[in-house]
């Protein structure tokens, strides 16, 4: 009945365990009964969990990626806290649990932070942009945030029940097989990886559909701002990387369930293979997370130095450049596992040349800000500190692509230190950034600058001195994952690293202490006209938050910067002749009801209950022909509804003062909001 | 609220622009899908040789059977197109036949392909036996798990049609099911070619 579901997976057997499973049991309950006790449900309900609205979907994708920055934060800590202290001793973490936390960390960064960090972005802003009113398939939009969800909550229950993966967010086998691994740490792993693989995938076609079909009248591919064209690269990658780690995944599993051989060390199987499907999908993911930050930060340079962005045209096509070269190159994560000197020169090669057009992008930002008149706001504030941090991550990038060099670092602090210091600025920091700039178009109003700067400063600052020493010590010798040490001169340096980690801890926690004050100061920092920064691009065109139907009448677009052009010559918020009715797409439970049965599949798989995979499995086949076999899908928004909306709004810009920032250099009278009626 | 609250030029128009959405979602889908069996291909091609002292193709392969599924398929690929020929012209009737039709022998197929594993399950050659065999059954039991979803699409579809008519939306689904249903066609053809073919010869 229960399958391998016993008592015993309780986490009984430790008290740092236990107080894990304690804060998250007592934190959901503590967030339920908060919502019961602000009658909340229904509205939540009706309001957010069944929508299908582009833009709330994508507030969600980022709630839920803040929710788990803080479990991944909480890991990191935990293991930079163990190494400060684990020299010639124990520490405070056992080899077992250690494990877990570093598995679990890179897991969810990599899956349940980022990736709806991203996603949520993408959600929210390019339909925007691309002047349209949804994305191509809201239903399917829903299932993917859903199925995200799912994939996370599985690892947050892994706390509670059971344990997670110890074998790294990686998952290489033979140690992730069924001999070396049995309990379900591992299942975990690859049901959580698997759910949210797969709604990644659904969320890379939807966004590429969207892309190609759904742009405003006018505007060509050339015309369309930055941020989309790294989604539609990111979106190609997605669609067709993601499979790769769905096939892994599942190869895997049934090695552990159904007695296979594809990656065991005897009976025919071949583990290489392992590590080419992972990382066939691996390469390409990193570069699905740091595009899209890209992009945002191709839009805060230019907003906030006032001018148009310098080399469009070679941005675009060092994006496209990047993203067919991400598949060229994979084998560079495991140059040291016996591939012959030639291959591992061509793969070197293949991964230094990427470097040329990153630098290309990076040279186009320089310039954009060179002359500008730039406003130090927090989105640019971040934007500054990436291009600094990453040409450091890249510099050491480019050395590990050389295979020699990387004999050396493989599989040290090295390594750790680059690919953080290429995710932190290159990804995380870019959704910041986006975070502070679009925050009102999710909400309605801004985010408090002062604590968004307090907050930078700490991150900034804390991601110097917890990764900068890793470096020194990749150099010392220093293995990652390591629980434990003998060497005494290392430890400095991880005192160092650990001091970093604190600061980060306190600028996440002011992050946190920024939504809360932000949210309190709402009517202060409330965003009138919907152009809070003097913006470039359609997305500002649009109501804070905008109207379901995001655009009243669809604009017609005639080069780059659309809004921009539009303020320019006085057609921003201007009043159409005639308003008309609009479909717009019900909601509907579908996708939390997808994502509760996706989530039971994978909790009953993990502990082999079959009788309840399958029996979740018809029910998800049932809950999709239903859904598909819909034809009534649209309600409609009658014209004069649309038009009290566009009146309000509109009166309101007319009541606005002058935006919140000096407008920039050169800006004509016509595009300030008050003389556009 | 219903359909009659919605203004029907507008409706027409959003379906219009819906199914042609759909269409160029549903040839993205198929790309990665491509991509899955490629990356099973690629993994079968790997392991041949990981036989760990088991039975290999030419112990195990019998070109006679799988030349019955083979046609089975094909046929059933006919079939569907002639359900979509007869969708084109509005011929509700010989839909459903057609579709039924496709149907059965869709079954046939797994039927054959179930015979086919099972007699080799029996002879102790089952997917643990060895890597190789791991990729074989897994690559061609995807094959096979596509195939049995269509079969499933398509009893869905008979009911549509049925109760609905050939409505443009339920014109446009079966136009997709067409698409995947030749898709598993051309995938075969690669299970044959690549599979049965080399480990026979
Ligand atoms: C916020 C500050 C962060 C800190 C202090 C931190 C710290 C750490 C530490 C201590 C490790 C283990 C290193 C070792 O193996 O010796 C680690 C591993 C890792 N981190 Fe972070 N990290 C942070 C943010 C991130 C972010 C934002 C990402 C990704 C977007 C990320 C992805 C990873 C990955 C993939 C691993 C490898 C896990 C493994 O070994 O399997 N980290 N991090
Ligand atoms: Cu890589």
């Amino acid at each position: 009945m229960f399958g391998r579901l016993t008592i015993e997976a309780l986490p009984l057997y430790s008290a740092i365990a236990m107080g894990g499973a304690l804060i998250v049991v007592f934190g959901t309950l503590a967030v339920m009964a908060a919502i019961t006790w602000m009658r909340a449900w229904g509205y939540l309900w009706r309001e957010w969990f069944t929508s299908v609205d582009h833009k709330r979907i994508g507030a969600m994708y980022v709630i839920l990626a803040l929710i788990m920055l803080v479990r991944g934060f909480i890991d990191a800590i935990m293991m930079r806290t163990q190494q400060a202290i684990a020299v010639n001793s124990d520490g405070y973490l056992p080899p077992d649990h250690f494990d877990q936390i570093f598995s679990s960390h890179g897991t969810i960064m990599i899956f349940f932070m980022a990736m709806p960090f991203l996603t949520g972005l993408i959600n929210l802003v390019m339909p925007q942009q691309i002047g349209a009113r949804d994305v191509a398939f809201p239903y399917i939009n829903a299932m993917s945030l859903w199925l995200t969800a799912s994939g996370a909550a599985l690892v947050m229950v892994s706390l509670v029940i059971g344990k997670f993966s110890t074998a790294g967010w990686t998952a290489y086998p033979p140690y992730s097989g069924i001999d070396y691994s049995p309990y379900v740490g591992v299942d975990y792993w690859v049901w959580a990886v698997l759910l949210s693989g797969i709604g990644s995938t659904l969320s890379g076609i939807n966004f590429l559909v969207t892309i190609i079909r759904k742009r405003a009248p006018g505007m060509k591919l050339m015309f369309m701002p930055l941020f989309t064209w790294t989604t539609l690269c990111t979106s190609v990658l997605m669609a067709f990387a993601f499979p790769a780690v769905t096939v892994v995944g599942v190869l895997l599993e049934l090695d552990r369930v159904a007695g296979m051989h594809f990656f065991t060390s005897g009976d025919g199987g071949n583990m290489m293979n392992f590590a080419n499907l992972l990382w066939i999908w691996g390469h390409p993911e990193v570069y699905i997370l740091i595009l899209p930050a890209f992009g945002i930060y191709s839009h805060t340079v230019s907003t906030f130095s006032g001018r148009k962005l310098f080399g469009y045209t070679s941005l675009v096509w060092a994006t496209c450049a990047i993203a067919i070269l991400s598949f060229t190159v994979w084998l560079h994560h495991f140059f040291t596992m016996g591939s012959s000197a030639n291959v591992n020169s061509a793969f070197g090669i293949a991964t230094m040349i990427i470097a040329v057009p990153t630098g290309v992008k990076v040279y186009d930002w320089l310039f954009t800000l060179y002359r500008g008149r730039i406003r130090f706001t927090v989105p640019m504030l971040y934007t500054i500190a990436f291009i600094v941090t990453f040409v450091i991550g890249g510099v050491t990038g480019v050395l590990l692509a050389f295979p020699p060099a990387d004999y050396l670092m493989h599989n040290s602090t090295f390594l750790v230190a680059h690919f953080h210091n290429m995710l932190i600025p290159g990804a995380l920091f870019g959704y910041f950034a986006g975070l502070n700039y679009w925050f009102p178009k999710m909400f309605g109003f801004r985010l408090d600058e002062r604590w968004g700067k307090r907050s930078f400063w700490c991150w900034v600052v804390g991601f110097y001195l917890a990764f900068m020493p890793l470096y020194m010590l990749g150099f010392m010798g220093m293995p990652r994952r390591m629980e434990h040490y003998d060497v005494a001169a290392w430890q400095p340096y991880l005192v160092v690293a650990f001091l970093g980690a604190v600061l980060i801890l306190v600028g996440l926690t002011f992050t946190i202490v920024q939504i809360v004050v932000s949210v309190r100061r709402r009517a202060e920092l409330r965003d009138p006209t919907g152009d809070p920064w003097n913006g470039r691009t359609l997305e500002w065109a649009t109501a804070s938050p905008p109207a379901p139907y995001n655009f009243a009448v669809i604009p017609t677009v005639t080069g780059r910067d659309a809004f921009w052009t539009m303020k320019a010559d006085g057609t921003a918020w201007r009043r159409p002749a005639r308003y008309e009715d609009i479909l717009i797409p019900r909601n509907s439970a579908f996708g939390p009801l997808i994502g509760a049965i996706a989530f039971v599949l994978g909790f009953a798989a993990v502990w082999h209950m079959w009788w309840l995979v399958a029996l979740s499995a018809v029910l998800a086949a049932i809950v999709v022909i239903i859904r598909s076999s819909n034809d009534d899908t649209d309600r409609l928004l009658p014209a004069a509804e649309v038009e009290r909306i566009e009146t309000a709004w509109l009166a309101e810009v007319a009541a606005a003062p002058r935006p919140v920032d000096e407008p920039a250099r050169g800006v004509p009278s016509a595009a300030l909001p008050g003389a556009a009626t | 609220m219903s359909d009659a609250a919605l203004p029907a030029g507008l409706e027409a128009e959003a379906t219009a622009e819906r199914i042609e959405d759909k269409a160029f979602g549903f040839w993205i889908y198929l790309m990665t899908d491509g991509v899955i069996f490629a990356l099973l291909f690629a993994t079968y091609v790997v392991m041949t040789v990981g036989t760990a002292g088991g039975p290999t193709g030419a112990d195990l392969f019998n070109l006679t059977h799988t030349f019955g599924e083979t046609m089975l398929l094909l046929v059933s690929s006919a079939t569907f197109g002639m359900a979509s020929v007869a969708a084109r012209e509005g011929d509700r009737r010989a839909v459903l036949l057609w579709l039924v039709v496709t149907a059965a022998l869709g079954v046939g197929f797994v039927i054959m392909e179930g015979l086919e594993f099972s007699g080799m399950i029996a002879q102790g050659a089952g997917p643990d036996r060895s890597g190789f065999l791991s990729a074989f059954f897994t690559l061609v039991g995807t094959h096979g798990a596509h195939v049995s979803v269509g079969i499933l699409c398509i009893l869905v579809m008979l009911a549509q049609i049925a109760a609905r008519g050939l409505t443009p939306p339920v014109a446009s689904r079966l136009f997709r099911l067409g698409l995947f249903w030749h898709f598993l066609d051309i995938v075969w053809i690669g299970i044959f070619s690549i599979v049965y073919l080399p480990g026979v010869l």
